[in-house]
């Protein structure tokens, strides 16, 4: 283990993006200065934490393409986002759920229509040891062995080892929906909470460290970030139901249960410098960033919106 | 003759020079107490109105979930206790034993060698040890207790006594080193054996230094965050058996450390982590307080038997 790979292991991604954004608009001014003041067309995107590194992965890599389109990019939940968007300060909302029908409402009220993009997809794996037997669970069982009603692999067909539970601290975007989904099997009355002794660690590494090396354990993680010698585990949605694996064609055909879309909401049929940064986002170029930072691109065949300018 | 109209000219620059080097002296002493002042009052203000929008006896239950607003502390609590307590139970014998050794049985080849490299662990940086923990001392403690996971409080109390004992044998090996040879020549001659001399003469002797060097490891274990971060699974369980210790375990450190990044300003979570600084404040400052009564009381006996 080299020190790259330590410093790699504790400096969040998120952090390194800012940086990264920081540099990027630091750079702006001389960059403007070498080519003729064009007018600078300027984006206001804001929105979805789960989503806020993959827009500033965007939107640096877009700015390196188009030194004269400026993107600001912030985060704050898609509430906040889509808030911002009603009152008409940003262009661009980004949103890890679908607009609510309220929020539609006050929209139009205000003569705003949202329109509605896919712009990447994100699924949770759920991943233990390669020499666990169990190999399939459905959400209920999953939500039990959470809950800590279930407390041993040999009710869910494993052997009699007791179950060790790995989650993500609860400030990350994949604990709550991982919470909401899996272990409240979406059911906003539900108040069942994630058992106390489950193991909170404050990284994805931490989990597929743990899990590599401990036959008790059971992690979850976004799809993108499980290494390949580790098993992940087939889930289904009622216990009758078809076991599916995630991969990037069971979460863009909508049969594994553990996925969500994750959205951009622009004001209106977007236009000028929002239209072409919306078509570059759906390109390949940028849905191989998508892939880079764990989530799942969009498939090709999804709604012809790359068109829209 | 010649030397003494310049002395003269030299006098006033030396007062001068002497009236503002005393100030900075005095004002770099003063700023200790000012800084941790300011410290206190800070964290009082931002952690004071979480006793009011949690209730007390939320705030002292046995269930930590911010995000749902379950707001107990006492998992906490417990956590950085039980690890702590685990991490003097091997930090002192050994750092003593350590110190000892080096100060009294070591010849001075060993010592020359030995005092340098604990020096050196003093200065590995805590997250190296965190991963070495996290990699091989987990695995290694869930083999061989037979454990359900590695990451325990255990790993975090074993790992903090690696961080606490360099500085726990570099000053009470001062310490020891401290005390005058004519000491341990008197014992030895009065038929005393090495053991005896050590242990009856040498140690009582340089007592405030050794306990300085014990409370001076435990600020730096209770303190710790990353290593503890890695290793001890972070479960917030009330930890209250004997058992807790080869459970998982969530310390206040870690908690803060997690969570103080993603807060909202102003939120009752955010006061109710400034709250758990706070406990953790009080806690050292106990510590601390403790101590210095404990010298202070053997000196003042140590006096009155010498006079």
């Amino acid at each position: 283990m080299d020190l790259s790979t330590i410093i790699a292991m504790m400096s969040s991604p998120r952090v390194l993006l800012i940086a990264m954004a920081i540099l990027a608009a630091g750079c702006g001014p001389a960059s403007n200065a070498a080519t003729p003041p064009a007018a600078a067309e300027y984006i206001e995107n804001r929105g979805s934490d789960t989503i806020v590194n993959l827009a500033l992965a965007w939107a640096e890599r877009y700015q390196q393409l188009y030194p004269e389109v400026r993107i600001s990019v912030s985060g704050g939940g898609s509430g906040v986002g889509i808030t911002a968007l009603i009152n008409g300060t940003v262009d661009l909302a980004n949103a890890s759920r679908q607009i609510k029908p309220e929020e539609m409402q006050e929209a139009q009220a205000r003569g705003i229509q949202p329109v509605e993009f896919v712009i990447a997809r994100d699924a949770i794996a759920v991943i233990v040891h390669p020499d666990n037997p169990v190999g399939q669970l459905t959400l209920q069982q999953l939500s039990d062995i959470y809950s800590g009603k279930i407390n041993n692999w040999r009710e869910v067909g494993g052997e009699d080892r007791p179950i060790v539970r790995l989650s993500r601290e609860t400030n990350s975007g994949t604990h709550v929906y991982f919470l909401e989904t899996v272990v409240r099997l979406g059911r906003s009355d539900s108040d069942t909470l994630f058992s106390a002794d489950t193991l909170l660690l404050p990284s994805s590494e931490g989990i597929v460290y743990e899990v590599r090396q401990n036959p008790n354990a059971i992690g979850y993680d976004g799809l993108g970030y499980v290494p390949a010698d580790l098993r992940v585990i087939a889930v289904a949605r009622d216990a009758g139901g078809p076991f599916v694996l995630p991969s990037v064609a069971t979460v863009n055909d909508q049969s594994y249960p553990v996925a969500r879309d994750l959205y951009i909401y622009s004001a209106g049929e977007p236009a000028g410098a929002a239209a072409a940064y919306l078509a570059w986002i759906l390109s390949p170029e940028a849905q191989s960033i998508v892939a880079d930072l764990g989530f799942v691109p969009v498939a090709a065949e999804s709604p012809g919106q790359a068109q829209a300018d | 003759m010649r030397a003494h109209p310049r002395a003269g000219a030299a006098e006033p620059l030396r007062n001068w020079q002497e009236a503002v080097l005393s100030r900075v002296i005095r004002l770099s002493g003063y700023s200790a107490i000012v800084f941790v002042g300011l410290i206190f009052l800070f964290l009082v203000r931002e952690g004071l109105p979480a006793l009011v929008e949690v209730p007390l006896a939320d705030l002292f239950s046995a269930r930590w979930y911010p995000i749902e607003g379950y707001f107990g502390v006492l998992p906490l609590i417990t956590g950085s206790l039980i690890v702590t307590v685990g991490a003097m139970a091997v930090a002192i014998p050994f750092g003593i034993g350590t110190a000892m050794f080096i100060s009294e049985i070591a010849p001075r080849w060993a010592r020359e060698v030995l005092k340098p490299m604990v020096e050196l662990l003093g200065g590995l940086p805590s997250v190296v040890l965190g991963f070495l923990g996290m990699l091989v001392l987990s695995p290694f403690l869930r083999q061989a207790l037979d454990l359900p996971t590695g990451l325990t409080a255990l790993a975090g109390s074993l790992l903090l006594a690696g961080i606490a004992l360099p500085t726990i044998v570099s000053i009470a090996e001062d310490a020891l080193d401290a005390v005058p040879k004519s000491y341990r020549e008197g014992a030895l001659a009065l038929g005393a054996t090495r053991w005896q001399t050590m242990w009856g003469v040498t140690l009582p002797a340089a007592r405030s230094g050794v306990l300085t060097a014990v409370m001076l490891g435990i600020g730096r274990a209770i303190g710790e965050t990353m290593a503890v971060m890695m290793v001890t699974g972070n479960a917030p369980v009330l930890a209250v058996r004997l058992a807790s210790i080869v459970a998982p375990a969530r310390t206040m450190t870690a908690t803060i450390a997690a969570e103080m990044g993603e807060v909202a300003s102003g939120s009752t979570h955010y006061h109710v982590l400034f709250f758990i600084g706070m406990v953790l404040f009080l806690i050292s400052l106990a510590v601390n307080v403790a101590a210095s009564a404990v010298v202070f009381r053997q000196r003042t006996r140590a006096e009155r038997v010498l006079s």
